[in-house]
């Protein structure tokens, strides 16, 4: 449709680009800057990668070390990050991503964690052990993209009845020639 | 639908499995727990959410960001203008946009007013829950107060699709100050009452002290926010934690209760329509004529990459979390509902505790299931 209601490009010397796509800009404030410098110290076993986004540091790290990174933020004294506030999952079509935002009341700084996960088959460790509250985010983690989350105790479907079949999260997933009945 | 019982579990063969919901009017929509009862005592309680699944989350999908704002309404369908402002500060964030300080302001008054339409809301049902009949009557005549007001300013009383992305739809009506005037004397008044009605009722104490007692730590751990949570004893409020909007210009309150039972759950959120109500004075007064509106597209196009905002609803931390490509849909939105989180602390709540008293628990934690399903 959108093709369609486009101009004709009539001048073949100077072809048409596409649109440049703007990238929002980044603005960190005091806390975060500070977490930011503590990160290195503490997260000195791990291998992790700092990108920022808006007013967030977020940290991409692998799958298997998510359960002791999560351990480690929570309980280390400057980075305090008690309160698991949500566990998304995102489709990024050639791999899915896990995000995790996490918070520290004491401190009120925020941290982001993404593990990418591919598309066939993933797998992530639970961090139920953790944060009981990931419990239910991780199980609708599980019904609307099919990620595994290995370890969690009960992970049947929550959100989707027994038996749906495909995890409508997923962009593959029909949006409009999908019936139910 | 099938329950599977597993060998490690802490229930018996002897234990009375009763069934409750999803049609059942105190589970306060379509909510199913069952329960494994040894006499009068629950001893496991397994809840079973997803009757309201919508998939909303998707469908956002496939909108343009000034269509989300309508599936927003449908989130929590008692206190809508919160879940609209939400979404609508995530994209304002991604595009780095400054709002008019009067659109700010009738957002903040609206809110507020929203908030104290949803805890009279659930002071009128919470009062059903423990088998008083009265208050729901009071609750409802102020909350109708507040719906009025709604329908002259958005023309809807409840799906109002009022805020934009860059201010509010439009300007207040002309009789807005004489309006929320009476309005302001006649909840402070109306508060007054339910106050006195429900608050020290023998009965009412009864029924609701020192049951289902949850501590801060372990609150916390299950990620429960808002009121329910700072009725055992943390101090934890967005709108002070991480003031939005125009949070900051104002002067208020945030009760905290000691116990973390029913009855301070309870007690929270009346105190918590006080102090709403004193934001709202103090922002009719500072509030000056000016745009309602900053100068945004039609049709907007955020800037590609991704925001987490959080705003605090009337049930708590109400997180959305928006990624966009750089299109004029998002390319996904994931909400973070303060009632799907708070629901998760109810195995713990009703573990122990009485059958009779299984109502009273669930009420206190004021769920809506529009927004655990999604």
């Amino acid at each position: 449709m959108a093709e369609k209601l486009q101009t004709p490009n009539n001048n073949p010397k100077r072809p048409r680009r596409p649109p440049e796509i703007p990238t929002a800009s980044v603005k960190l404030d005091e806390r975060e800057k500070a977490l930011q410098s503590l990160l290195p110290q503490v997260l000195v076993d791990f291998e992790f990668e700092t990108v920022l986004a808006v007013d967030e540091v977020i940290i991409s790290i692998k799958p298997q070390d998510l359960p002791a990174i999560c351990k480690v933020v929570k309980d280390d004294d400057d980075l305090n990050l008690g309160y698991l506030r949500c566990i998304s999952v995102v489709d990024y079509i050639e791999y899915l991503e896990a995000v995790y935002h996490l918070f520290s009341l004491k401190k009120r700084h925020k941290l982001v964690i993404k593990v990418q996960l591919p598309t066939e088959s993933p797998h992530l460790p639970s961090v139920v052990s953790i944060w009981r509250g990931a419990d239910w985010f991780e199980r609708e983690g599980h019904d609307l993209f099919g990620v595994v989350f290995d370890g969690h105790p009960n992970l049947v479907p929550l959100v989707l009845y027994e038996g749906f079949n495909g995890n409508p999260g997923l962009k593959s997933f029909p949006f409009h020639d999908y019936k139910e009945w | 639908m099938r329950i599977q019982k597993n060998p490690t579990d802490e229930t018996n063969s002897l234990d009375l499995m009763v069934n409750m919901g999803p049609q059942h009017p105190s589970t306060h929509g379509v909510f199913r727990v069952v329960l494994w009862i040894d006499g009068e005592r629950i001893v496991k309680s397994e809840p079973h959410i997803g009757y309201l699944h919508r998939g909303s989350e998707k469908l956002c999908e496939d909108e343009l960001y000034s269509q989300v704002i309508t599936l927003f309404d449908r989130l929590d369908y008692v206190s809508n203008l919160n879940c609209e402002l939400a979404f609508c500060m995530a994209t304002e964030k991604l595009m780095d946009l400054q709002i008019p300080d009067r659109a700010e302001y009738i957002r903040v008054i609206l809110c507020e007013l929203n908030r104290i339409a949803n805890h009279m809301l659930f002071y009128g049902a919470y009062g059903l829950d423990v088998g008083a009949m009265t208050p729901v009557l009071y609750g409802f005549r102020e909350r109708e107060r507040i719906q009025s007001l709604f329908e002259s300013v958005t023309g809807a009383r409840m799906m109002h699709n009022y805020i934009r992305i860059g201010g509010v739809k439009e300007d207040l009506p002309d009789n807005f100050e004489r309006r929320i005037a009476t309005l302001t004397e006649q909840l402070k008044r109306g508060i007054e009452e339910c106050d006195d009605l429900l608050s020290n009722n023998e009965m009412f104490l009864a029924r609701t002290k020192g049951i289902g007692i949850i501590n801060g730590e372990d609150a916390l751990d299950f990620g429960m926010t808002g009121p329910s949570l700072r009725a055992s004893g943390i101090l934890e409020d967005v709108r002070i934690s991480e003031p939005y909007s125009i949070y900051e210009r104002f002067n208020f309150g945030i009760p905290v209760g000691t116990a973390g039972d029913c009855y301070d759950r309870y007690y929270v959120r009346v105190e918590e329509m006080r102090q709403s109500l004193s934001i709202i004075e103090q922002a009719v007064q500072q509030m000056e004529k000016g745009p309602i509106l900053a100068n945004v597209r039609r049709i907007t196009r955020p800037p590609k990459g991704e925001v987490y905002i959080r705003t605090e609803s009337p049930r708590g931390d109400f997180g959305v979390y928006l990624v966009s490509d750089g299109s004029d849909k998002p390319y996904r939105v994931k909400v973070r509902a303060p009632s799907f989180a708070n629901l998760q602390t109810l195995q713990h709540l009703l573990r122990d505790a009485y059958v009779a008293d299984s109502v009273v628990i669930l009420g206190s934690i004021d769920i809506v299931l529009g927004e655990v399903d999604r």
